[in-house]
């Protein structure tokens, strides 16, 4: 079922105003329905792949190539990456005043789709949605994450995740910060995200909490830009003991 | 950032209409003891007006130029006219009855759509006076009066006017509040019996169509004890080559435990100087809220003053400038506290782009005698691009120690990083920054009716256009 879904090709990115290079060629290749765990050490530019995948203008593609459902992306605009499909549930979601997180997401979907949703279909979804994630529904009222808790925001990025139904999702340290109650219930969105929509999964995390229950194909170690290291899921239980250390010359 | 974001002017077309008003009565450009008879003369003044208007003249010949803001050398006063008066002027209740072209032009503007649909009464204001004014059957029975100041001189009001006219804007105020006092012309008076609630808004819209000229109505209303009244006001006019003025001025008197909410959508076209002075005085327990969004003009001197005189009167201002291209916005508040226990809550945005200049100017005085006063104020200052400019300048002048002051100033950018934010989610560039700035003038958008946020939202919505992604 090796039906290719990203292929990333020798990627060099830096940060487009200071030109310091951070990805010093990456080559990572995803297929349809997976799930690939990335971890490494805080600074080894983990975000900055998230982040450069989804078009990023704060980064700057200096070399390589990245392809996305058999297209060429590296020059696409986030916008356009966005609505073929790919999805990055940030870290520190922003906080927007001026737009409900209930608009937001209606926006987004159409955006999508092309197509204005009928607001009672909509509605009942995002409160069945809201359900699972334990969220109070009053929140999709307010102003997109404004005055959110952490882990408000981190669920209100998977209700986006579940709502706009991606083939391609990257959650960028999902659990950071989140209490176990929190984390757990994360979890249970990420599960119904594979349950539901099926679609690949680019974990960046430091901890093994929001892996439990999931099935990981596949385990990439970035070290200083460059992933030194490619293995199954036997390597989170081995870098949790061990460490990074092997990897760091 | 990988793309240079270019902002285009906006697309005026909904404003720039205009006629040919060849059968107008005009006074000759510039300014002249002659010309302000003359004025005093058309208008049927009585007698201490035309001594009013002589003396303000004096006052103006005497004041100079303020040295403090933008520069205002463009404006000529020997090249505007002063008083137009629309042809076949005389003011009705009817919009049937009003000059068909000038008709044309307010239903363009949508005023009496918005006039049967949610508000209790307008007037309609064309260069120098008004063409239509007329409130409904309902709230014209519970005694309050809202009529054109002209007329409130001759009628069973003339006392009252002479009483409040220019007394808290006085001519010697500055250079332009003289010159208001020597060509006002047109405007509003508002009464408010005491009790009584108005419920839905009035409104005056003013309409500058004459190439060249000034405008310079003057808004007085008076909110009686215990009543409330929420006031808007609109203008706007079409582009000219040649600088147009606008020095109105606004005078409210807020009664004993009254409220008035005014709020202000401004939209003059970039040609025009706006120098308005605007002055509130609240008595005991009573409130004035100021809600102001201003958009157009080419130079804005804007500083909408608040007079705290009666314990635990209160003041809110709620403020959006919106400065673009070729435009240099000063605005701000004043509010004097000076009775104890009054309170001020300032809370403005200013968003420059594409060369703007915005500035924002407080002044917050507590006077020794108000103690147990509050005053917060927070003002957001958003540059759109590299090239915008846009400064604060907070003043205080605190004479007790038993007040609690407080003020906020905070400057920024659209940052990078939100509206990767909103593209992630499949939002093109530009509606991205277009609702970041829209979130960012949310503070009026909210207190606004919601017939004029969607204007406003569509206004900020026609300023964003042309951010290329």
């Amino acid at each position: 079922m090796s039906d290719k879904l990203l292929e990333v090709k020798g990627l060099t990115a830096c940060v487009d105003e200071e030109e310091k290079e951070i990805l010093h060629g990456v080559d990572l290749t995803i297929n349809a329905g997976e799930t690939h765990v990335i971890m490494g050490p805080n600074g080894a530019g983990k975000s900055t792949l998230g982040s450069t995948l989804m078009g990023d203008p704060r980064y700057k593609i200096t070399g390589g190539s990245i392809e996305f459902q058999g297209e060429d992306i590296t020059k696409l605009s986030t916008d356009k990456i966005a609505k073929m499909g790919m999805f990055l549930s940030f870290q520190n979601p922003i906080e927007v005043p001026g737009i409900t997180l209930a608009n937001f997401i209606k926006t987004a979907i159409e955006n999508k789709t092309g197509e204005r949703l009928r607001f009672w279909d909509f509605k009942k979804q995002l409160s069945e949605t809201m359900k699972i994630l334990n969220m109070d529904e009053s929140y999709a009222d307010r102003d997109l994450n404004v005055g959110f808790s952490g882990g408000e925001k981190k669920k209100a990025e998977i209700l986006q995740l579940l709502m706009l139904k991606p083939s391609f999702a990257i959650l960028d340290e999902t659990d950071s910060g989140l209490d176990v109650d929190a984390v757990r219930t994360v979890s249970q969105g990420i599960e119904e995200y594979k349950k539901t929509v099926g679609g690949a999964l680019m974990i960046i995390t430091h901890s093994t909490r929001i892996l439990e229950a999931l099935d990981v194909d596949a385990t990439h170690v970035l070290v200083d830009g460059k992933i030194v290291a490619n293995g199954d899921a036997s390597y989170i239980d081995e870098i949790n003991e061990n460490g990074f250390e092997k990897f760091l010359k | 950032m990988k793309e240079k974001t270019r902002v285009e002017d906006i697309d005026r077309s909904l404003y720039d209409f205009r006629f040919e008003e060849k059968d107008a009565f005009k006074v000759e450009e510039g300014l002249t003891p002659d010309i302000v008879r003359q004025i005093s003369k058309e208008k049927n003044d009585p007698e201490w007006m035309t001594e009013f208007r002589l003396k303000s003249l004096e006052k103006y010949n005497e004041i100079p130029v303020p040295d403090w803001g933008p520069s205002i050398e463009g404006l000529d006063m020997n090249n505007i006219v002063t008083y137009v008066r629309p042809k076949d002027n005389k003011m009705v209740k009817d919009w049937e009855e009003v000059p068909t072209d000038i008709r044309d032009t307010f239903q363009k503007l949508g005023i009496p759509q918005a006039e049967r649909e949610s508000l209790a009464g307008v007037g309609a204001q064309f260069d120098s006076e008004l063409v239509y004014h007329n409130v409904k059957d309902e709230v014209a029975a519970q005694g309050v009066i809202y009529t054109d100041l002209e007329s409130a001189l001759h009628g069973e009001y003339a006392d009252m006017i002479k009483e409040h006219f220019m007394k808290l804007v006085p001519p010697t105020d500055h250079k332009f509040a003289a010159l208001h006092g020597a060509v006002w012309s047109g405007g509003s008076f508002v009464y408010v019996p005491p009790g009584v609630s108005v419920e839905i808004p009035l409104q005056s819209y003013f309409r500058l169509n004459a190439p060249g000229a000034g405008q310079f109505e003057h808004t007085l209303i008076i909110v009686d004890e215990g009543a409330y009244l929420h006031f808007i006001e609109g203008c706007s006019a079409p582009k000219y080559n040649v600088a147009n003025l606008h020095a109105g001025c606004v005078e409210l008197f807020v009664g004993k435990n009254a409220t008035l909410r005014y709020s202000t959508i401004e939209n003059w076209s970039k040609n025009m100087y706006n120098l308005n002075t605007k002055r509130a005085r609240v008595e005991e327990g009573g409130k004035v809220e100021w809600i102001s969004g201003s958009f157009g003009s080419h130079v804005s001197y804007l500083y909408p003053m608040s007079v705290l005189q009666g314990e635990g009167a209160r003041c809110e201002f709620t403020s959006v400038t919106f400065a673009g291209h070729g435009q240099n916005l000063d605005t701000g508040t004043k509010v004097v506290h000076n009775a104890p226990n009054t309170s001020s809550y300032i809370n403005t945005r200013s968003i420059s782009k594409d060369g703007g200049i915005s500035t924002f100017r407080s002044a917050v005085v507590v006077n020794k005698n108000a103690k147990g006063s509050k005053s917060a104020a927070s003002c957001e200052s958003l540059m759109v691009d590299n090239i915008s400019r846009s400064d604060t300048i907070p003043a205080m002048d605190i004479r007790t120690d038993d007040a609690d002051i407080g003020h906020e100033a905070k400057i920024g950018r659209i940052s990078d990083e939100t509206v990767f934010y909103l593209m992630s989610r499949g939002m093109s560039e530009e509606d991205a920054r277009a609702l970041i700035v829209r979130g960012f003038a949310d503070n009026v958008g909210k207190e606004l009716p919601l017939e004029y946020a969607v204007e406003m939202n569509n206004l900020i919505g026609l300023e964003m256009k042309g951010s290329i992604g």
